[in-house]
């Protein structure tokens, strides 16, 4: 199963790119997908535990990925 | 209500005129702009880039809350995309209410949440031609997150 994966900001240049198509195993949690990043080229520049949203709502480590799902990567947010 | 992203300039006249009407004794207004220094930095311009369609989301999130924990209906939060120079209006956040203690407890509400959980992203530019992420340190990515939001872990 694949999940599409989001790069925003300074992850987005961390990696050198802002989306990912990644293959990941069935159970597989969003903890086992940050590893596959930081495994990638570029990946040792995130931090160990970003923020994450699936399907554009905040989400925890050991939440489980079913496939399909949008996977953003956010990095500390700075608006106003 | 509303809130919205935009790729052009904010008109703060029309979004006053727009939120209150003759009911509204007052009107509370909010403006975030580009300064031209930032850490002992001369800035030249700032490049706003966000996560569009949940950055819009949270904002519905947090106007909802404004409205629930303050009583104000009346309220428009617009937040600039794109590049911006010195002096621009990056965000405005504008209330409107019979009184003023709402209108103003809601307005700081809305830009200290919006500053907090919105993931909206500024690259600076600097007057001698670097650009930098603000807030791309090595620190924890969910230490200015509010603590009672649903964070990694």
């Amino acid at each position: 199963m694949t999940v599409t994966v989001l790069l925003f900001a300074s992850y987005a240049d961390a990696l050198g790119k802002s989306a990912i198509e990644l293959d990941v195993q069935p159970g597989s949690t969003v903890r086992d997908l940050l590893g596959k990043l930081a495994s990638m080229p570029g990946g040792h520049r995130l931090p160990p535990r970003p923020l994450v949203a699936v399907n554009e709502e905040y989400a925890n480590l050991h939440d489980e990925l079913r496939g399909g799902e949008e996977v953003a990567v956010i990095p500390p947010v700075a608006g106003g | 209500m509303r809130v919205r992203l935009l790729d052009h300039a904010i008109d703060v006249a029309t979004l006053i005129a727009e939120v209150g009407d003759d009911s509204c004794g007052a009107s509370a207004v909010f403006l975030g702009r580009v300064r031209d220094v930032n850490d002992g930095r001369a800035v030249s311009g700032i490049e706003y880039s966000a996560y569009r369609a949940m950055a819009e989301r949270e904002m519905e999130t947090i106007a909802s809350e404004a409205r629930d924990s303050f009583g104000v209906e009346r309220l428009i939060v617009e937040h600039r995309l794109g590049t911006l120079g010195l002096g621009d209006v990056s965000v405005a956040v504008v209330v409107a209410h019979a009184h003023r203690a709402p209108a103003l407890d809601a307005c700081r509400y809305v830009i200290e949440q919006l500053k907090q959980r919105v993931p909206i992203w500024k690259l600076e530019h600097y007057a001698d031609g670097t650009r930098e992420w603000v807030g791309a340190s090595t620190r924890p990515a969910n230490s200015e997150m509010r603590t009672d939001a649903p964070v990694s872990r």
